[in-house]
């Protein structure tokens, strides 16, 4: 047993002192899982001989409490839009200026004035989506572009429904559905939005992130999920359509962004004078299959990508997309309430 | 001169003494990385919940504490018993129960087997009982949803045997959970178990049939007693971690339905309620820390048998 | 002493209970290892046999470095584990009660208590203060947390493996003289092999599936493998993923079958 205590001993030791210090040319990304392109990373490396590492979360709650806490090393993360005010606001980013770097002007218009960060003081667009129907039209052929379909299911589906299990973006669409605005603080409405939800609940089969392996295989015949996933699920199995809730429909961007204590703020520049590169861009958005807020980075992408209905939204349902927002603490805590009462 | 008893007293001090030593590595490592940092959780819970998920510093509050038992109607302010939190607690509860229950029926003839193997082979089968489990659980659990699911193969074996025709819907519902949690903590009831039956005296199981009894009387009142710390080891070690179970809850349960652990960390998460989840989580440990101090005082008295 | 015609040992069932447990237990695990081969990215509908799933889990960095964190992580935290669980277990049972031993017994359990996301926050807030102080942000911070919830996972089948041995080969090689260091060595010791072996077993693979305290407490480029699986939940997994796992499945059965012979010579 003793040779197993001093490999053991020597195992520890080794690890202990391979706790990395900034070494030169490092950057440390800290992003959600399988959302970064390892081929545009590896680009990244070569062209400005960095070396890079790539952390994962799975929640934007999970990432503000590991930079809120300190001590964690990184340089960039990658916020979704309706947080990137929490972040502001705590005072965890750098404002880097990214309207002032070079590559800056590919950046879409649409996307240079947003209302969580005007003028782009602080973030660079990662990655954009919505979220919305997903269909086996096999099952089902009426109007797709509603969220009847799994608030009010015809009766086809009920059974076969998947939502997705985000607070925010089940609550916004069912708000616009009965007719409200997010964030609104209507307890009429809200009620309503509870007893809604409540009540189609035991409709749905699940709530639940495996989309792209169950949607294509049949165990769900609709999904109000997100759209890149949905994508995916139609190149596995074309009876799969997509549709825009015309009542309204969150949009979501997730946005590089420096942080304020990080130890490669160079490198990081570098990172996000790079990704607004219409080639890298496009070589983020192939890998997990959504659109990226670039110009001109369709030319780059996938074939099979530049007509997707899925990434390109069509003109009368335009308006019905609205980014998620950020809503005051007192809301969240009521949302949050709504939301473990639906789930109990 | 010292006298018997005063010899006695000082060899029972010194063995005291030691037997603290002994236990000190154990205690010091929990301590800094289990139970200290619980003090941050403790004080957490008094605390006014910030804006943003965490605390503000310097606030102090009651809510949290309140909130675990309490609540206000969403949108009467009528004060009420939370009884989303107490349905929640209830399912798991259940769900633990049995977990525990269906562990010990598989995993007592499990580990019966192995400790009436050759001497030279049971190591062998106690590997062969743990190596599923050293792969990883979220692949676990994807593999299990392949075979609970609806064209999944237990469906397709029932419905080949003809014993069904139309799929059964378990995947996505409690019983999904029951047998993902059966499943992952099988080898905590087993090894237990085995460790305590490896040494199991058959002399005394010759003697009971020696004496008349049936294979039934030697298992109830022979086996079973002599194995008891296994039993209870097993036991604690499957239900309390399952009560705070959250992986298995969200991927197989199809995330319907909430366990404890989900409620929990649902606080720290978009619920942004972290002195909530902090007196959710030291009142279940107060629970049950409690509970197992009455029943080492009580019931685990050293059962030293003479030869 | 009469030879029985039938076998004391046997329990009518248990054995046909105990094949069919292992063949539940290696259902899953066939599963796992046959869709490692599926041709189609799919991870539950099959497409054909393809071995192209290893070739990309041998080109993804990301992955290896995360898998073999995990292992490591786990030795260390099991050994540290088990050595000091097999101490604490010695030290609290087989006496009379003393005071502080109710206390003793529930705080070496008290891991087990708690749901793992508070430890996990606890920790966070507790580490990452040191780790400001300090600078240093190596694997010892990991390590230390999972030795922590491992120890009561050693704890309890060693205990109960001390509470069903009798002390009396302990007080006949007390008779002959020995030293109660020697007397433990080489009575107590191998006498709990079975226990130290299950508190072991135990020990690494709850380290190894750990996945929330690991999220909270790692570092940059700390991944396991659990947590990087935790990140790809949200978007598609893989049968790469799979690959990986067959991988490290065949290397533990080949250590496992290696240390089987090895012992079976020392015997």
């Amino acid at each position: 047993m003793r040779w197993k205590t001093t490999a053991a001993s020597a195992a520890i030791a080794t690890m202990a002192f391979a706790g990395a210090a900034a070494a030169e040319g490092a950057l440390n990304i800290y992003n959600w899982g399988d959302y970064t392109s390892p081929e545009m990373i590896k680009k990244f490396e070569e062209t400005y001989k960095v070396k890079v590492t790539i952390t994962d979360y799975d929640s934007n709650d999970t990432a503000l409490a590991k930079v809120r806490a300190g001590g964690h090393g990184f340089d960039i993360v990658v916020p979704s839009a309706n947080y990137v005010p929490i972040w502001v606001k705590e005072g965890l980013l750098l404002e880097a200026r990214p309207d002032q770097m070079e590559n800056f002007k590919n950046v879409d218009e649409r996307w240079v004035d947003v209302p969580w960060d005007p003028g782009r003081h602080y973030t660079v667009p990662w990655q954009w989506g919505v979220s919305g129907i997903g269909v086996n039209t096999k099952v089902y052929g009426g109007d797709i572009n509603t969220s009847a379909i799994w608030l009010d299911p015809p009766a086809e589906l009920v059974g076969k429904i998947n939502v997705e299990p985000e607070m925010n973006d089940v609550l916004f669409a069912t708000i616009r559905y009965l007719g409200g605005k997010w964030c609104t603080d209507d307890k009429e409405l809200l009620k309503k939005v509870r007893d809604k939800l409540v009540e189609a609940k035991p409709k749905w089969l699940a709530m639940d992130y495996s989309v792209t392996e169950k949607l294509p295989a049949g165990d769900y015949a609709a999904v109000y999920y997100w759209n890149g996933a949905i994508f995916r699920s139609r190149l596995k199995n074309p009876d799969i359509k997509f549709g825009y809730p015309k009542e309204g429909y969150p949009i979501f961007m997730d946005s590089v962004a420096i942080l304020k204590d990080a130890k490669n703020v160079e490198n990081a520049k570098l990172f996000m004078n790079f990704i607004m590169a219409p080639e890298n861009a496009a070589m983020i958005s192939a890998f997990a299959k959504y659109a990226n807020g670039i110009k001109g980075s369709v030319d780059h992408m996938p074939a099979e990508m530049k007509d997707a209905p899925e990434l390109n939204v069509p003109a009368e349902f335009k308006d019905a997309g609205e980014f998620l927002a950020s809503c005051s603490p007192d809301i969240v805590a009521l949302y949050s309430r709504i939301w473990t009462d639906i789930n109990k | 001169m010292a006298n018997a008893a005063e010899i006695a007293d000082s060899a029972r001090t010194r063995d005291i003494r030691s037997r603290w030593l002994l236990s000190l590595p154990a205690l010091l490592i929990i301590f800094v990385a289990a139970v200290g940092p619980l003090f941050v959780m403790l004080a957490y819970s008094f605390m006014v919940k910030g804006d943003y998920g965490d605390v503000k510093p310097g606030q102090f509050s009651l809510d949290g504490w309140f909130s675990v038992f309490m609540q206000r109607d969403i949108f009467d302010d009528t004060l009420s018993l939370a009884d989303a939190h107490l349905s929640i607690i209830w399912r798991s509860i259940r769900l633990s129960l049995m977990t525990t229950a269906l562990t010990l029926a598989l995993g007592f003839p499990t580990a019966y087997f192995i400790s009436t193997r050759p001497r030279a082979s049971r190591e062998m089968w106690v590997f062969l009982v743990t190596i599923p489990f050293w792969t990883n659980l979220l692949i676990r659990t994807f593999a299990m949803q392949q075979v609970i699911r609806n064209e999944g193969v237990l469906n397709g074996a029932l419905m080949w045997l003809g014993v069904i025709d139309q799929p059964l819907q378990i995947m996505f519902t409690d019983t999904a959970i029951l047998f993902g949690m059966v499943y992952v903590y099988l080898p905590l009831m087993v090894l237990p178990l085995y460790a305590s039956m490896e040494k199991l005296d058959f002399r005394l199981v010759e003697a009971g049939y020696d004496l008349y009894a049936g294979r039934f009387q030697v298992l109830w009142r022979i086996i079973i007693p002599l194995v008891r710390p296994g039993i209870v080891a097993g036991s604690i070690l499957v239900f309390i971690p399952s009560l705070g179970a959250y992986v298995i809850p969200r991927v197989l349960g199809g995330g319907k339905n909430m366990m404890l652990g989900n409620l929990i960390e649902m606080q720290f998460g978009a619920g942004r309620n972290w002195p909530l989840g902090a007196a959710l989580s030291i009142t279940l440990m107060i629970v049950v820390m409690a509970a197992l101090m009455v029943y080492v005082r009580n019931v685990a008295r050293s059962d030293v048998r003479h030869g | 002493m009469a030879k029985r015609y039938f076998d004391i040992r046997s329990q009518p069932g248990f054995v046909t209970i105990a094949m069919v447990t292992f063949f539940l237990l290696y259902l899953p695990i066939a599963v796992l290892v046959a869709y490692a081969f599926n041709a189609s990215e799919s991870m539950t509908s099959w497409g054909g046999f393809s071995v192209r799933w290893f070739g990309d889990a041998w080109q993804n960095q990301a992955v290896q470095d995360a898998a073999w964190r995990s292992f490591i992580i786990a030795g260390c935290a099991a050994t540290i584990a088990t050595i000091t669980a097999t101490m604490a277990a010695i030290a609290t049972t087989r006496t009379r009660p003393y005071p502080g031993l109710g206390f003793k017994y529930a705080f070496i359990n008290q891991p087990l208590m708690v749901p793992e996301i508070v430890t996990a926050v606890a920790l966070l807030i507790v580490f990452s203060r040191i780790k400001v102080w300090t600078g240093y942000s190596g694997l010892g911070y990991l390590v230390l947390a999972h030795t922590a919830f491992c120890i009561p996972f050693a704890y309890l089948p060693i205990r109960a493996r001390l509470e069903s041995m009798d002390t009396t080969l302990e007080a006949a090689a007390a008779d002959l003289y020995a030293t109660p260091w020697a007397a433990f060595r080489r009575v107590t010791l191998p006498l709990l092999r079975p226990g130290i072996i299950a508190g072991f077993m135990l020990a690494f693979v709850i380290s190894l599936d750990d996945v929330v305290i690991t999220e909270f407490v790692k570092s940059g480029g700390q991944d396991t493998l659990p947590t990087y699986m935790l990140g790809q939940l949200r978007r598609e997994a893989t049968p790469e993923v799979n690959a990986i796992a067959t991988a490290f499945l065949a290397l533990s059965v080949l250590l496992v079958t290696v240390f089987y012979f090895i012992n079976r010579k020392k015997d």
